[in-house]
């Protein structure tokens, strides 16, 4: 069978016929076709791990102020409500959302940081490791194995719909982020494939029509706070896969809907800032574009 | 389909806060400079659509400014770009054109002068998620992405340069992955731009300067 899967479907015959999960078929797909050893492809996703893992942790001493000046310093909030053990979420969600936050302070200040799939939907990836990492203390190795699992949802969504806003909205970016996230949890906490494409699955149809409203047009506000959503959408997700709550609507058709209703989101949603957040009267007073006449 | 390794997805690592606005900037930036020999004396920056609205935001023109001088997507350096291009005697402007129409929204002209007086400008587009492409070198509208490495040839439209640039290839062992011609009018500078799976040695950029016809080479590796 071909190692260059086109769909869930490949992917989950794929892990069923080598007997191996979804990070191992995407880790052998990326070597066979960039003719690269695993240990260089090891090195690489390292490297990524590591911008991811700094970023995340940074903002937490060190508040960050975004160039556009609409955000800077939740993550350090969030870590004081922590420390004192005031946090209402339980331990995974709240270091999952302030680790997120915590990625987008950094993106915004011009910071190093990994896009993943994109930048203004940076901080999913990174908030649900990291969190899952602190809680369960897994291994370095452990979380580079799941990075491909998440990797392998990514490559879907870009392949057979969209991780552009201005394509799809917000659900191709921050729903795409939260899915492949959902998706490599439930890998790490021993899931089996099937469950981790319901997982995925779950996420986009639960953020099914999340427009892209981003305002003054800057990578900030509300993308910040939907990043946290996201963290905590992949775990409501991970826990009902894991639980074995089956998903109706396999992965494939839920992405081609999530593209479907992208495409039909008037271009006002679309990442323009001509809709939602952006033109709210507080919104419009960020405006740089002229979009609120 | 092109292939989509995990590292777009898990990719770019770069200096936020847009892939597009940020990264694509300095990708199309750092790519240009790789079209023009030697350092730089001035680049003039014309912004339109998008980027001449939110640039400032975005830090759009550091990463364009880092780019020119050779700074990739993750290089920390960027956000300092003004005061290091400043330090280094680099002239440089950044106008916004608001009322020109452009078929990307994400365009920008990028014009270089390098120490020794030579001029070029080159018009790019940042296409999302990092992804660029340029698509006009001097007047000549053109098509190139710079993910592979590549001989731009300057030359004259006339029968035989496209078989000499070839054969030239084929003598160090190349092997052609694209190959594209574009030209201004029949008869006048034509571009063409060829794009290889191999490392491009230094002896073909000679070879190909041979034939008369050929105003100019360039070689962009990767």
């Amino acid at each position: 069978m071909n190692i260059d899967f086109k769909n869930g479907k490949e992917l989950l015959e794929l892990c069923r016929s080598k007997n191996c999960r979804i990070s191992d078929v995407m880790l052998l797909r990326e070597c066979t076709l960039t003719e690269q050893p695993e240990r260089n492809i090891r090195k690489r996703m390292q490297t990524a791990w590591q911008i991811m893992e700094e970023s995340a942790l940074m903002p937490l001493t060190e508040p960050r102020k975004s160039i556009g000046g609409l955000i800077g310093g939740e993550a350090k909030l969030l870590n004081q409500q922590l420390q004192a053990g005031k946090n209402i979420c339980g331990s995974v969600v709240s270091r999952g959302i302030l680790h997120a936050m915590a990625v987008l302070e950094v993106n915004t200040s011009m910071g190093l940081i990994v896009a993943a799939p994109t930048a203004g939907s940076s901080g999913i990836v990174p908030g649900v490791f990291l969190a899952l990492k602190e809680e369960y203390g897994f291994s370095e190795d452990t979380v580079l194995d799941a990075m491909f699992n998440a990797g392998a949802i990514g490559y879907l969504a870009m392949r057979n719909a969209t991780v552009a806003g201005a394509v799809g909205g917000c659900q191709a970016e921050v729903g795409v982020a939260s899915a492949m996230a959902a998706s490599a949890a439930v890998e790490l906490m021993g899931g089996t494939p099937k469950q981790c494409l319901s997982a995925a699955s779950t996420v986009l149809m639960n953020m099914l029509g999340l427009v892209c409203d981003p305002v003054g047009g800057l990578v900030e506000y509300p993308c910040q706070m939907r990043n946290a959503s996201g963290v905590a959408n992949a775990l409501i997700a991970a826990e009902l896969a894991l639980a074995g709550v089956p998903q109706l609507i396999p992965f494939d058709e839920m992405l081609a809907t999530m593209y479907a209703v992208g495409r039909k989101l008037p271009g006002e949603l679309r990442e323009t800032a001509m809709g939602g957040c952006a033109v709210t009267p507080t919104g419009c007073k960020y405006s740089v574009c002229g979009s609120c006449g | 389909m092109a292939f989509i390794s995990v590292f777009d997805v898990l990719g770019p690592n770069m200096i936020g806060p847009s892939s597009s606005h940020t990264a694509g900037a300095d990708s199309l930036a750092f790519l240009a400079q790789k079209m023009i020999n030697g350092p730089l004396k001035k680049a003039e920056f014309t912004l339109y659509g998008s980027f001449a609205k939110t640039y400032r935001g975005h830090g759009t023109d550091r990463a364009l400014l880092g780019g020119i001088m050779g700074f990739t997507t993750e290089d920390k350096r960027i956000p300092d770009s003004f005061e290091i291009a400043r330090k280094r005697g680099l002239e440089f402007s950044f106008t916004a054109n608001e009322t020109e129409e452009v078929s990307h929204p994400n365009t920008v002209d990028i014009a270089m002068t390098n120490q020794a007086g030579q001029t070029m400008t080159i018009r790019g587009e940042s296409l999302g998620g990092g992804k660029i492409r340029i698509i006009r070198i001097n007047q000549v509208d053109v098509d190139f992405t710079g993910e592979y490495s590549a001989v731009i040839v300057i030359h004259k439209d006339t029968p035989g340069v496209v078989a000499h640039i070839t054969h030239c290839l084929a003598s160090v062992n190349i092997n052609i992955a694209f190959m594209k011609l574009f030209r201004e009018e029949k008869g006048q500078t034509a571009y063409s731009i060829v794009e290889s799976d191999d490392a491009l040695p230094d002896s073909v950029e000679e070879l190909i300067r041979q034939n008369p016809s050929v105003h100019d080479v360039m070689l962009v590796r990767l």
